[in-house]
């Protein structure tokens, strides 16, 4: 078996987020999503929105990104470290189109992100004079970044600063101006704590705050400073420093913030500390004897203007502080610190000169805001390090800081980057029936209070403006301009089998009669010809209206009628019934004037299309036929050969409609735009081909069914530039997203025929019609592979089981460290009965936003929903009991229940992660009523576990406990035990069943096939396992001898049983056979054996199997942590197996990635890849130089379009 | 012993403090599972999505599982076994 691997959906989550001016115009945020792909965001000032300019696929794990510019230079350089051993900097080339140039890559280490490695930490010198690369352990190097010559950038070779025994927490660059560049270092020293058995070393160990100094003269790295600091510092925040050339002032007094668990220090060598507390909310669910943690900053942004600066530092609820130093010169006199506003956790923030703050959040939609003040004279209270005694700088902590939070004060949310991260689970099914020839993909996404389930569709979504009621059935519509200079649309011209309607566009939309338009029959096309012209064609002639009282008609000669016609707006083709063909041409006079002879054609023409007026050009050149015969010609309209016979292509089907446009993409033209030529055929299918702009012959035909209806074919606009839009059952649009051609289905009602509309109410609308209504709409957002619909959920979800005969489905929800509901009005009550003041108003805060207040390890909010995907509603909410959590769903089938579907729930009270223990775990069986809509609780069972995977059974519940597998049936009070094995090693984290056959997944040893015996006694027996440990997150049955599973390090694999042992096992009938045969490598007697393996570099958390494209093959579809989908698809042909394996090998050896990181490593992080081709990789000769895809095209033996070509078919093929 | 031992023994010293983490013929069972949970941890912190999935499991914010897992590697298998006279 071989397999590629394809990308769905991209990841969304961000693990890095910074801020420069990497195009040199403007500022823009780099952002690296999923530690994988690297993506610029810039700002739309006109929308207020983040646009995505360029992504890119870095094939490896980045782990840090840094900016820096060198000195007199207007743009940043990028700096990533990653698992690839090697210093990277890569820069953002903004034309012809905006892609990332590798610049520099210098090998310093081994690749993965090992311990002594540096790469975990990355710390810039302000000035961008040098850059030191971090590990978390020892090694810490120092490069000089210095330009050559010729003036590139030219790193120095690295300088050592290693330190054995240390671990380090945090780094930092010091701003020291133009003084040696400094950094700072949290160090932790092991070695004393190794060595001492008593453990009172440990306790003693301390934190230190290190200075090293890189100094340029002597070309070394001294370990300048190190002090012991608070043992719980966790991150450290450069502060502004260095005297300004040209006013001796000082920007700031250096040194740094020293965030620690509660208190926040600034520091610098030889300096006297400032120490302020983090301001904390009050818990109003605190009770007494409790000890309350600590709270630290996870992210921190600062900003300078005009001098000044401050910072925004975020504490673990999300509350924002504002940090600010009063200094004179080098010394400070007082560090304040006060609440700002509260936003989602962040990974980064970044601040922009034009106001705004990006929140790179850690899980679910990344937002934007803008700021509306700086809170420099509001109410909030201020703590200052001069209010404490010695600056603050003393032993033991200071007192608590109180505030209350409260909604957005200083900022206002303006953007939000939808993120599907984190994807915890997810089923791939079509329950939309016969409305949807795909399958849609639901998930259940987010963290805690912002968790969603979403429900993902392919295509793109439409907002739907307009939709009224028309007097007919239409069948095409068009929007016309009264002038050239017009900005907006004037009309609206309805066609119908007897007539036309023309509307005008002004306060309303209301029918018009003087307009000059023959209403008594039905249009063919109409167009605003050049200046103030109109022109309608109907069936038996056109009408040129040049003014109100001036119309120039023309009439189809005797006995023949118009059958099609296609316009521009100098030029006007028509196709007679006689299968002849009419020229017109605008002349001097600005009218219509005919070309001398008529073409004939070898058919009668069913659809004509010349591509719209090329800019500053007085025609197009070609003019395409579609004629019955299944033919497609290309005619000149040059004025040397007008009307010739270009070149002519065959069809497999009569055409139903043609279309010329010119689009851009850059995998065929770099420079310009490429006229395509859209084939719609009677048999649904549509034909993309690209017409050479010298000789008009045709090459590069690609094909993809659209829908049962024979496709007709429009040219539009999308978001300004050049599109085709295709309808048959479906709505299709081809459009250029980042320089490339997509096609892609819209999300809204069978359209019959649509046309661009630009009105003062929607200047980049559509309008189309569907039956007898006329629809307008927008699309809002290109370049989106699925549209999603989302429903909020309370806690985090865990799993989601589908209901079988209805579109419901169950998710189980669990947040730890989080009181539920009943614990909350427990604790209110108790501590209000104690007489004990409770404020409840950070109860009544909304939690989406606020979070929840924290409890301890071991306190859980859990509850089971029943979700109607369809609607996005919530039908049905269960809380479960205090502390109580649940971990697996199952729908089962009892025969005390009569064989109807009832639903399962796994729970454990108390539990706790490190050490793993709970108090006790259960199984609660619920009863499904109203086709699954209700759910009513039966009863529940105790276990001494907790059940982390159940699965049906015939008629029998199988519930993984623990290290043991058991069978239950239902009872009247509980579940009843009938057997268990309890042979399992770590713990039952999967059961899939299969027929007779139970494949077990545990946590750490990979699969385990079983089978039931009920004969002599009821026996679950292990007959094979895996001979490789593995740590699974996931497990689908391929078929019934092979499984695909996906483990927590990011490892998809498949294995598979020999035919021999599965035949035998399924033979025995009493297992007997089983239970005597000698284990092998003290397992079970028969091993799997390894088919295929892929790293996909990011856990992947559920696995379907599933045929996700029209009349398209079964796919593995998987979802990951990071918020991406993917697919792997079996190859057909070994013929295509050999091509993409050499076609990999190719790109492969190009070593694209912007890390540095060596593709067949990165593939095969844990174990080598096996049998799966990389398609990401593979898509990337997309982005080629045109050489570079020569050359291997010609080791393919095939040419560029052939290769694009293929690539294409197998994506579309088999998904999306 | 073999001679090997003494005259190997100079340079393995040096490889061995460049090397972390690297094992020899005495190296204990508590050496060994230190290092290796030094080795795991770091591990975690190096990989995002990773460190993303255990704090979803673990209800904390990825900094301060980052933060309490780089903790960790101070002492991860408790405190060293007494020396014991052979």
């Amino acid at each position: 078996m071989h397999l590629l691997n394809l990308t769905l959906q991209p990841a969304t989550a961000v693990s890095n987020a910074v801020v420069g001016s990497f195009s040199g115009k403007g500022q823009e945020i780099l952002v690296v999503h999923g530690a994988t792909r690297l993506e610029i965001l810039k700002l739309n000032p006109s929308t207020g929105q983040l646009d995505s300019i360029c992504t890119s696929e870095a094939f490896g794990t980045v782990r840090n990104v840094a900016a820096f510019r060198l000195a007199g230079m207007t743009k940043d350089y990028i700096l990533l470290s990653s698992d690839s051993g090697r210093l990277s900097i890569v820069e953002l080339v903004i034309s012809p189109t905006p892609h990332f140039e590798s610049l520099y890559q210098e090998v310093y280490g081994k690749s993965g992100s090992r311990r002594t490695v540096p790469g975990q930490f990355l710390a810039v010198d302000p000035k961008g004079r040098s850059v030191m690369y971090g590990a978390v352990e020892k090694s810490k190097l120092v490069y000089i970044l210095n330009r050559n010559s010729e003036g590139k950038l030219f790193p120095s070779s690295p300088l050592e600063a290693h330190k054995n025994h240390t671990i380090m927490t945090n780094l930092v660059g010091v701003d020291t101006g133009y003084d040696n560049p400094m950094f700072a270092a949290l160090e932790i020293d092991y070695g004393e704590a190794d060595r001492d058995p008593s453990g009172e070393a440990m306790q003693t160990t301390e934190k230190y705050l290190t200075f090293y100094e890189l100094d340029l003269g002597l070309n070394h790295v001294v370990r300048k400073w190190s002090e012991p600091t608070d043992r719980r510092a966790n991150l450290l925040v450069q502060v502004p420093g260095g005297q300004n050339a040209n006013t001796d002032r000082f920007d700031g007094p250096s040194g740094v913030l020293v965030c620690t668990e509660d208190h926040i220090i600034w520091k610098h060598m030889d300096a006297d500390a400032h120490r302020v507390p983090i301001p904390r909310r009050r818990n109003p669910l605190a009770q007494r004897g409790e000890t309350s943690r600590g709270l630290i900053i996870v992210a921190a942004v600062t900003h300078k203007i005009r001098g000044a600066f401050f910072f925004l530092l975020q504490s673990e609820d999300g509350d924002l502080y504002k940090v600010t130093i009063e200094h004179e010169g080098e010394d400070v006199r007082a560090m304040r610190i006060k609440y700002f506003d509260t936003v989602p956790v962040a990974m980064s923030l970044c601040i922009l000169k034009s106001g705004y703050l990006f929140v790179a959040s850690e899980f679910g939609d990344q937002h934007l805001y803008q700021f509306q003040s700086l809170a420099d004279d509001d109410d909030e209270q201020e703590w200052s390090s001069t209010d404490y005694k010695n600056n603050g700088d003393t032993e033991g902590p200071l007192p608590y800081a109180f505030f209350s939070p409260r909604p957005l004060q200083n900022m206002l949310a303006v953007d939000n980057v939808s993120s599907l991260d984190p994807i915890l689970d997810a089923q791939v099914v079509n329950l939309l029936g016969n409305a949807s020839d795909t399958p849609q993909i639901y998930a259940a996404c987010g963290r805690g209070p912002r968790s969603t389930f979403r429900s993902l569709k392919h295509g793109l979504d439409v907002n739907v403006l307009v939709s009224s009621g028309l007097p007919g059935v239409p069948n095409a519509v068009w929007t016309l301009k009264l002038n050239e200079e017009d900005e907006y649309d004037s009309y609206i011209v309805l066609s119908f089998p007897n007539g036309t309607l023309v509307l005008s566009i002004g306060e309303t939309i209301e029918e018009v009669s003087d307009t000059g338009f023959l209403s008594s029959s039905p249009t063919l096309a109409v167009q605003q010809l050049a200046h103030a012209g109109l022109l309608q064609v109907h069936p038996y002639g056109l009408r040129h209206i040049r003014a109100a009282d001036r119309v120039d008609e023309w009439a189809a000669p005797p006995g023949t009628t118009i059958v099609s016609a296609t316009t521009n707006p100098r030029q006007v083709v028509i196709a007679l019934s006689t299968a002849e063909l009419v020229y017109f041409e605008l002349d001097d006079e600005g009218s219509l004037s005919e070309y001398g002879e008529k073409k004939s054609l070898p058919g009668n023409a069913t659809c004509v299309s010349i591509a719209d007026l090329p800019e500053g050009r007085m025609r197009t050149p070609f003019l395409a036929v579609g004629c019955d015969n299944q033919t497609v010609h290309v005619i000149s309209l040059e004025p040397d050969s007008t009307l010739d016979t270009l070149s002519l292509q065959a069809l497999t089907a009569p055409p139903s409609d043609i279309c010329l446009a010119e689009i851009f993409d850059t995998s065929i033209d770099k420079n310009r735009a490429t006229m395509f030529l859209t084939i719609g055929l009677l048999n649904g299918v549509l034909l993309r081909t690209v017409v050479d702009p010298v000789d008009g012959s045709l090459s590069d035909t690609r094909l993809r069914f659209l829908g049962a209806k024979p496709p007709r074919i429009v040219r539009s606009n999308v978001h300004g530039s050049p599109a085709v839009m295709a309808f048959s059952s479906r709505t299709w649009l081809l459009y250029t997203y980042q320089d490339l051609l997509q096609t892609q289905p819209l999300i809204y009602d069978t359209l019959e025929y649509a046309c661009n509309l630009s009105a003062s109410m929607c200047p980049d609308g559509l309008i189309g019609i569907s039956g007898n209504t006329l629809r307008i709409f927008t699309i809002p957002k290109l370049g989106e592979k699925l549209k999603q619909d989302s429903t909020p959920l309370t806690y985090t979800p865990r799993k989601i089981v589908g209901y079988p005969y209805a579109p419901i489905f169950y998710t189980i929800e669990a947040d730890h460290r989080t009181y539920g509901p009943k614990a909350i009005e427990r604790i209110v009550s108790e501590k209000k009965a104690a007489g004990d003041k409770v404020d409840t108003s950070l109860l009544e805060l909304p939690f989406e936003e606020f979070g929840r207040p924290r409890a301890g390890a071991g306190h859980w909010a859990s509850l089971v929903r029943v979700i109607d995907p369809l609607t996005n509603d919530t039908v049905q909410t269960l809380e479960l009991d205090e502390d109580e959590a649940a971990f697996s769903a199952a729908v089962c089938y009892f025969e005390r229940m009569g064989g109807e579907p009832t639903l399962v729930v796994g729970t454990g009270v108390k539990t706790t992660f490190v050490p793993r223990s709970c108090k006790e775990g259960w199984i609660r069986v619920y009863a499904i009523r109203d086709a699954g809509r209700t759910l009513e609780f039966m009863h529940k069972t105790r276990t001494d576990d907790v059940p982390l995977a159940l699965a049906a059974f015939q008629g029998y519940l199988l519930a993984g406990v623990g290290k043991s597998l058991r069978l239950y049936e239902m009872g009247k009070k509980a579940l009843l035990r009938k057997c268990e094995n309890t042979g399992f090693p770590t713990g039952v984290a999967t059961i899939n069943v299969i027929g007779a056959r139970i494949i077990v997944g545990d946590l750490q040893e990979s699969t385990f096939f079983c089978v039931y015996r009920s004969l002599p006694t009821r026996q679950l027996l292990i007959f094979a396992d895996d001979g490789q440990p593995r740590w699974l997150t996931s497990v689908v049955n391929v078929d019934y001898d092979t499984v695909c599973a996906a483990d927590k390090f990011g490892n998809i694999f498949i294995n598979r049983l020999e035919e021999r042992v599965s035949e035998k096992v399924d033979d025995d009938p009493t297992g007997a056979g089983i239970l005597h045969e000698k284990g092998f490598l003290m397992g079970a007697a028969h091993k799997t054996d390894l088919v295929a393996h892929y790293n996909v570099g990011s856990v992947v958390t559920s696995l379907n199997k599933v045929s996700v494209a029209p009349g398209g093959r079964d796919v593995v579809v998987y979802t990951t942590v990071s918020g991406a989908v993917g697919a792997l698809i079996p190859f057909i042909s070994n013929d295509d197996v050999e091509f993409m394996t050499t076609l990999e090998m190719h790109i492969r050896s190009l070593n694209t990635s912007l890390v540095g990181r060596d593709h067949l490593a990165y593939r095969g992080y844990y174990a080598p890849v096996k049998s799966v081709v990389d398609g990401d990789l593979c898509e990337s000769f997309n982005l080629l130089p045109y050489p570079q895809q020569q050359a291997i095209a010609a080791d393919l033996d095939r040419n560029v379009g052939e290769v694009l070509k293929k690539l294409e078919q197998l994506r579309t093929g088999s998904v999306f | 012993m073999s001679e090997l031992r003494y005259t190997a023994n100079t340079s393995l010293e040096q490889l061995h403090a460049r090397y972390t983490g690297t094992g020899h013929a005495d190296t204990t069972k508590y050496e060994l599972l230190t290092n290796q949970h030094r080795d795991t941890l770091s591990s975690i912190v190096g990989h995002p999505p990773l460190l993303a999935y255990l704090s979803i499991a673990d209800g904390e914010c990825q900094a301060r599982e980052r933060f309490e897992v780089l903790e960790r590697m101070l002492q991860p298998c408790g405190v060293p076994p007494a020396k014991t006279d052979e």
